[in-house]
């Protein structure tokens, strides 16, 4: 047995010997990432994150913005897959509201009798898909319902919007706006870093000292104290873009540092002198040469910052300074859950925790892989 | 080691200096100046102001001269410790901030202690014994640290602590000792309410510094001059101690003068969510009422504040660092 692997082995190293030389570094990467199960699994529920927020509307089931008195404070209802005589067919239990003579609060049980059949692609609210396409069909939803009969997966809030549909809706706000800010601090980070590194000296100090400056203040005040002063006349995408460039305007330092050392790096290397000395031109040798050889420690480094950008979103806006309703984001969903009392009586409302979390731990491992994996010295 | 400290407090001066000018734009942010809002508000109440007091008023705050004029005037009187009127108030706001600055000194600087004290012993543990169930444990929690916001985190526990033991774990003191002049009692009452805020705030910065202390150690015990100490024959103990984690030690240091600021930061919003009498909840509530006087000053003083640790962290490092004490000479 020894043998034949003795045998084998030098056959095999030799054709992956053969592929590894011919790989494209692209191709490198993605092999070193794939070892990173942590890091793929991570991929993998941060596309699906975005699925949901390109999707939305359609996944929402009760329109997100409307209110009703009647259905306040609903607790999360189980989707039952069989009859009682365990035929297939997946429904919800209606309600039936009760005042509970202490307290006086209407609280809502299941009523085993009324048995709501759930339809797939069901007729709901109206919406555009991708802000193009007008369309009223949703992934799941209960047709010809009573006035407070539904579906409602995670409860309802005080005013009785359904907590699932506000959810879908806020994951694609809260996304988005990593996303923006996100793409504004990498503009700014690559080009102050790279200015930085390029032109050197007065420059270089400069702006070092400012990004020292940025990064020994207490953001979250500061942002606080920014955010106040957006007019609160301003419309609901108004005030989320002056949030984005709020956000983007105290991130990009970590960015900056990033690109100017790898400039630094790069710049006394072998081939970037080759390139000089072969008549290149200086933007030639920054986009064509040395930009591909660091680009990918950016995407890391972007990435690394995304879950940052979500949390200061979050964090603004469940203080009242951020977004503000009718905008529904996941720091606006939080909102809700502020104090004892309301968390008392709906501990449902906290659902809004668990994709902040899962996302900003999936954006941190997906982040370490890419990093791990973009490094062409790491094993 | 001259040159060094020089050469921060200039850095110092040159933050505080920024973060003066920032709070002096979010002073003057809101539309219209700070007398408009005085005669709205005084008139909200019934009294009026004649056109001659509101003049008056403008050349007092000197409101009709260029704006760096203002800035001077404001800078000079906020360094005698003037910080001007809260409108919300009516007081000045230095007594209206009062002893919530030194609550969120205390809070902030509980935390940094917890900080290091966790994720030294942590980070080294989690190095020496890499890929052990230990290190899994504590790599695991690490990351969920870095992922959930604190204030999320406080809120999580708030609600736990409520279910769970029917006690509301907010506010730094019980309610006996809330307005009750300073006492042993006191004092010891908010010793006993310290750890949990503490903790949490500590958290998130503890996860980062493992991981730094983690990975800066294993670099450090690949190193030949690791190998050299065990084949002489020194206890494992001493080996790891003495050399690798002195040398490991130094980057970690230098990320303190930015844990600070953050732990600062998130001592404003986990403050509001757990109602503890630090700056925090004045802070938004001073916003959201466009108390500008009261929030620019928090806001400069939240800014002087980490100024100061960061230089105090630096001397750390300088201590820490032989490198840097002797380099500069």
């Amino acid at each position: 047995m020894s043998v034949s692997t003795a045998q084998a082995a030098p056959v095999a190293t030799a054709a992956t010997e053969d592929a590894l030389a011919q790989a494209s570094q692209a191709r490198l990467i993605w092999w070193r990432f794939r070892k990173h199960k942590l890091a793929v699994a991570s991929l993998v529920i941060v596309v699906l994150f975005y699925l949901v927020a390109a999707f939305a509307d359609f996944l929402a089931t009760t329109d997100p913005h409307a209110s009703d008195a009647r259905r306040s404070y609903i607790p999360p209802q189980a989707i039952h897959f069989f009859e009682p005589d365990g035929t297939f067919r997946p429904h919800v239990l209606g309600l039936r509201g009760q005042r509970d003579m202490q307290t006086f609060q209407l609280v809502y049980r299941p009523d085993p009798d009324r048995r709501l059949p759930i339809t797939f692609f069901a007729r709901g609210y109206e919406y555009r898909l991708f802000g193009l396409f007008a369309t009223d069909r949703h992934l799941i939803g209960i047709e010809n319902a009573g006035p407070s009969d539904g579906i409602f997966l995670l409860g309802t809030d005080v005013q009785g919007r359904d907590l699932w549909s506000r959810l879908m809706v806020a994951t694609r706000v809260s996304l988005t706006i990593g996303l923006i800010g996100v793409t504004i601090s990498l503009f700014l980070g690559v080009l102050l870093g790279g200015i930085s590194a390029i032109y050197g000296g007065v420059v270089d100090l400069l702006i070092q000292r400012l990004i020292e400056v940025i990064r020994s203040l207490p953001t979250i005040p500061l942002w606080m104290g920014l955010a106040a002063a957006v007019p609160s006349t301003w419309s609901v995408t108004q005030t989320y873009f002056a949030i984005t460039v709020l956000i983007a305007f105290l991130a990009w330092t970590d960015l900056a540092r990033v690109v100017r050392g790898k400039f630094l790096s790069l710049k006394t290397e072998d081939f970037v002198l080759a390139a000089e000395l072969a008549g290149a031109g200086q933007l030639r040798i920054i986009f064509k040469h040395m930009l591909p050889s660091f680009a990918s420690h950016v995407i890391a480094a972007t990435t690394l910052a995304l879950p940052a950008m979500i949390i200061s979103e979050t964090s603004l806006s469940f203080l009242g300074l951020g977004l503000r309703p009718p905008a529904i984001s996941w720091g606006i969903l939080l909102q809700d859950a502020q104090n004892i009392q309301t968390l008392a009586l709906a501990p449902w409302l906290l659902a809004a925790a668990v994709p902040v979390i899962v996302v900003i731990l999936a954006f941190n491992f997906l982040g370490d892989g890419l990093r791990d994996a973009a490094d062409p010295y790491g094993q | 080691m001259i040159n060094f400290i020089l050469q921060r407090l200039g850095f110092a001066a040159l933050t505080l200096f920024v973060s003066s000018i920032l709070a002096f734009v979010i002073i003057q942010l809101p539309p219209g100046d700070f007398v408009d809002t005085y005669i709205a508000n005084l008139s909200a109440t019934g009294s009026a102001v004649s056109l001659q007091e509101a003049e008056a008023l403008r050349i007092l705050y000197g409101l009709d001269q260029p704006i760096w004029v203002q800035y001077f005037k404001w800078i000079s009187r906020v360094i005698v410790g003037d910080f001007g009127e809260s409108m919300e108030w009516r007081r000045p706001v230095s007594e209206v901030i009062g002893d919530r600055l030194w609550m969120t000194v205390l809070i902030s600087f509980f935390a940094l202690i917890i900080t290091w004290g966790i994720a030294l012993p942590i980070g080294i543990l989690s190095a020496v014994r890499q890929y052990s169930i230990a290190d899994y444990v504590f790599t695991f929690i690490s990351f969920v640290g870095l992922a959930v916001p604190n204030f999320l985190l406080a809120l999580v526990i708030m609600y736990l602590s409520f279910r769970w033991f029917g006690t509301n774990v907010g506010g730094l003191f019980s309610p006996e000792f809330e307005l009750a002049p300073w006492s042993l009692a006191k004092l010891w009452d908010l010793i006993k309410h310290l750890p949990l805020p503490g903790l949490i705030l500590a958290l998130a910065g503890t996860a980062q510094l493992v991981r730094i202390m983690r990975a800066n150690l294993l670099d450090e015990l690949r190193k030949p001059y690791v190998v050299t100490a065990r084949a002489k024959g020194l206890p494992e103990r001493r080996v790891v101690l003495k050399y690798p984690v002195r040398a490991a030690l130094n980057p970690f240091a230098s990320t303190i003068a930015y844990l600070f600021p953050y732990l600062v930061s998130g001592s404003v919003i986990v403050s509001i969510v757990l109602s503890l009498p630090t700056v925090g909840p004045l802070l938004v509530k001073s916003l959201i009422a466009q108390d500008m006087f009261l929030a620019g000053t928090i806001i400069l003083l939240l800014g002087a504040l980490t100024v100061v640790g960061t230089f105090i962290s630096d001397l750390v490092l300088m201590w820490v660092d032989p490198r840097i004490r002797h380099q500069m000479d």
